[in-house]
């Protein structure tokens, strides 16, 4: 009878050792910070020691009006930040790249250039440019609309409570504007020519033939654009630093969760800084963020219908 | 870069010299600063005077800005790779540093002896036991004034309130200049400036401060109060847009001679001098009678550390006792006019507009600000929610009431006061 058992295959050590470099910087640099964190959550420093408390720093978070009262304030702030780049931003990406991708545009590279241009620019640049165009003193913005009559309409926004975080998150849409534009302009790109060819034969073309077969097609593009928003706006932090400072004024209306965190986490001027109560914002935050994209993975993306071609 | 360059070159001679290659290296001490501002003086004239004096320590004046030093100062010292050197805030930034361990005790330092008590207290253990920072100078709260303005409209240094509105809308009436350069977009100004620059009349200084600590008198009392409800009559007199006008615009408009009065502390004189074309004077916080006693705001500000992890400690206690010296004083006071040495030693200095300011010293009560000492400890942070509500109060999002109780109530929820 011949050896029922086939030979044991040697361990195939190749795989662990191409794998290693990747997990080991990911582990390093990602996961041993981010189990950092969450442990940090979890003590206080008594007397200079840290002591295992539990949640205690997540009840003082919600429960501590002092905390709580910032926390969801910059929640509901952030919240907004969101929305304004899902109202603004996406659509007006789509909006470009339908435009670009347009065979009839001339200087379409230089347009596809231009508006990507902000998007590499450091954040410093554009906090600090923007508060100069938006500056009452010595601003352009003041004098434009003087030019077309509309002076009037001039607030020094970054100043006004009502004004400051829609002003602020107009800016940030027109910094990152050229991501959502260029991904779905690759997207349009990949659509084929087959398809199009046989969308004007049964007659539809011009704005319907974009609805009815385009959009679709690229539609998978815009979940992943939106979940990188999401991810993108709740880590936000360095456009409000460098444009309001870390006390994200006026009245703390542009405090969102990125400059919460850091004021608990670093302290402001006479504000000690408080690591544990920081980790345990930084806890949330994550939560947050795991929680949004938990929601697109499992609910919108396994809807989504795809089309293979 | 050239920190990480150096720190190589540190590191590289350390081992070559346990080698047995040892020759006598300088030693290099970094400072630690947040006055990104000073880096000139520090560099052309203190630290070469310094090292004259001093033959194989090298210092190196090494700023960072200052919304960001207290939080940059921390992770360094927590990775220790601070400096040797450590520029202190005062009081309880510099206390929780003591008292982790990342500033060495100085209190036997030679030199200490220079400084009067008041001069220490913002570095000192709450029980005045050991000292750990080396006083370096203090700012002086008023307001400076244009004074080419001034003359062209007849306006005379105003004494009390009365006459300080009156010359405000005398200015405003005229339209040429704006009345107050102050903005409200980064918060402080309309804190320090303004709150702690006119309160310490209305709270009587250092007694009103004292009262507050020990919890006699609230922030919701009169004279705590009073100071927000002048600050929200500033409003009319300030520029267009100044809620959105930030500080370094507001040190602008009044350079460029476009606004005639700016609410200051002592340390703009050194940038004003070199900037402003016109001639500036300067007068304290106007009181309510003509005669009443008047209180300014005489700020510990700066004072200079060992940090306990240095290598160099020798060296850098050298550097430190010659920063307690009278010709450090000497130095300092001329080259930053506006940061006033806390030295004993009377310092001779050269600028009229410094004179001024330190000449209030003679005929006011000095007092410091209000919220530094014990009372920004717990959170909310006393001290930020002051930046907050001060801003707040002159946009007027909030009555001088409201900002007063939110205070109360905020110190209240963590401050119980010893009885």
């Amino acid at each position: 009878m011949a050896a029922q058992t086939r030979p044991k295959r040697p361990f195939r050590w190749h795989i662990a050792i191409f794998l290693a470099p990747a997990v080991l910087v990911y582990t390093a640099i990602m996961i041993l910070p981010l189990a950092g964190t969450l442990q940090l959550s979890l003590f206080r420093s008594i007397e200079q020691h840290q002591v295992f408390v539990g949640l205690q720093n997540f009840s003082t978070l919600f429960g501590d009006p002092n905390w709580s009262v910032g926390f969801w304030n910059a929640l509901r702030n952030n919240t907004w930040f969101f929305i304004i780049h899902m109202l603004v931003q996406n659509p007006i990406g789509v909006l470009l790249a339908a435009l670009l991708s347009s065979p009839r545009l001339r200087f379409a590279a230089f347009y596809r250039t231009a508006i990507f241009v902000p998007t590499i620019l450091s954040f410093v640049i554009v906090g600090f440019a923007w508060k100069l165009i938006l500056s009452p003193l010595w601003g352009v913005a003041p004098h434009l609309l003087d030019f077309v009559g509309l002076k009037s309409l001039f607030t020094p926004w970054l100043g006004k409570e009502q004004y400051a975080l829609t002003a602020l998150s107009l800016v940030s849409v027109w910094q990152f504007i050229g991501i959502p534009m260029m991904l779905i302009y690759a997207a349009l790109l990949s659509i084929p020519d087959e398809v199009i060819e046989a969308a004007e034969c049964d007659g539809i073309t011009g704005m319907s033939q974009f609805w009815k077969i385009k959009l679709p097609l690229i539609l998978p593009s815009i979940g992943i654009i939106s979940i990188l928003t999401f991810v993108g706006n709740f880590n936000a932090f360095d456009l409000i630093y460098t444009a309001q400072g870390a006390l994200a004024g006026p009245n703390y209306s542009t405090d969102i969760l990125g400059t919460f965190l850091y004021r608990a986490f670093f302290g402001f001027q006479l504000q000690v800084g408080d690591p544990n109560m920081g980790a345990a914002i930084a806890t949330m935050m994550f939560l947050i963020i795991l929680g949004g994209v938990c929601v697109y993975l499992f609910l919108i993306q396994t809807r989504l219908r795809r089309y293979q071609f | 870069m050239t920190t990480k360059l150096l720190t190589a070159l540190l590191l590289g001679t350390s081992i070559l010299g346990s080698a047995g290659l040892a020759h006598a290296a300088d030693v290099t001490l970094n400072i630690e600063s947040w006055r990104g501002d000073d880096l000139a003086i520090w560099k052309d004239k203190l630290i070469p005077a310094f090292e004259a004096k001093n033959p194989g320590i090298k210092v190196v004046f090494a700023p960072s800005a200052p919304t960001e030093y207290d939080a940059a100062l921390g992770a360094k010292l927590a990775a220790g790779s601070a400096g040797d050197l450590i520029t202190c805030r005062p009081f309880d930034k510099s206390l929780e540093l003591f008292k982790k361990g990342n500033l060495a005790d100085l209190s036997s330092l030679p030199g200490m002896e220079n400084f009067s008590p008041v001069a220490k207290s913002a570095w000192q253990t709450d029980d005045g036991k050991a000292s750990f920072c080396v006083p370096m100078a203090s700012v002086i709260h008023g307001f400076i004034y244009n004074k080419d303005a001034f003359d062209k409209l007849g306006i005379k240094i105003p004494t009390t309130r009365d006459e300080f509105f009156a010359a405000l809308d005398k200015i405003k009436a005229d339209g040429t200049y704006i009345p107050m350069a102050m903005g409200t977009k980064d918060l402080w100004e309309a804190a320090t400036m303004g709150y702690q620059n006119i309160g310490p009349n209305y709270w009587k200084g250092e007694d009103g401060r004292a009262a507050l600590i020990k919890g006699e008198q609230k922030l919701t009392d009169k004279d705590w109060v009073a100071p927000y409800e002048e600050l929200a009559k500033w409003k009319p007199y300030l520029g267009d847009g100044f809620e959105a006008q930030t500080y370094p615009d507001s040190q602008n408009l009044f350079t460029l001679g476009r606004a005639a009065i700016y609410p200051a502390g002592s340390w703009e004189i050194g940038l004003f001098n070199t900037q402003a074309q016109f001639k500036m004077g300067a007068f304290p916080p106007p009181v309510e009678k003509a005669g009443d006693t008047c209180y300014i705001s005489d700020h510990t500000d700066i004072g200079m550390g060992l940090n306990a992890a240095s290598k160099n400690a020798d060296a850098a206690k050298t550097f430190l006792s010659w920063v307690a010296s009278a010709d450090f004083a000497t130095i300092y006071a001329n080259a930053l006019p506006g940061f006033f040495s806390l030295n004993s030693a009377p310092v001779k200095m050269a600028d009229p507009l410094a004179q001024e300011f330190v000449s209030w010293r003679g005929k006011c009560k000095s007092t410091i600000r209000s919220t530094y000492q014990i009372l920004s400890r717990g959170t909310p942070n006393l001290e930020n929610e002051t930046w907050v509500e001060s801003a707040n109060v002159i946009n007027g999002t909030d009555t001088p009431e409201a900002a007063a109780k939110k205070l109360q109530t905020g110190l209240d929820s963590w401050y119980k006061p010893a009885k």
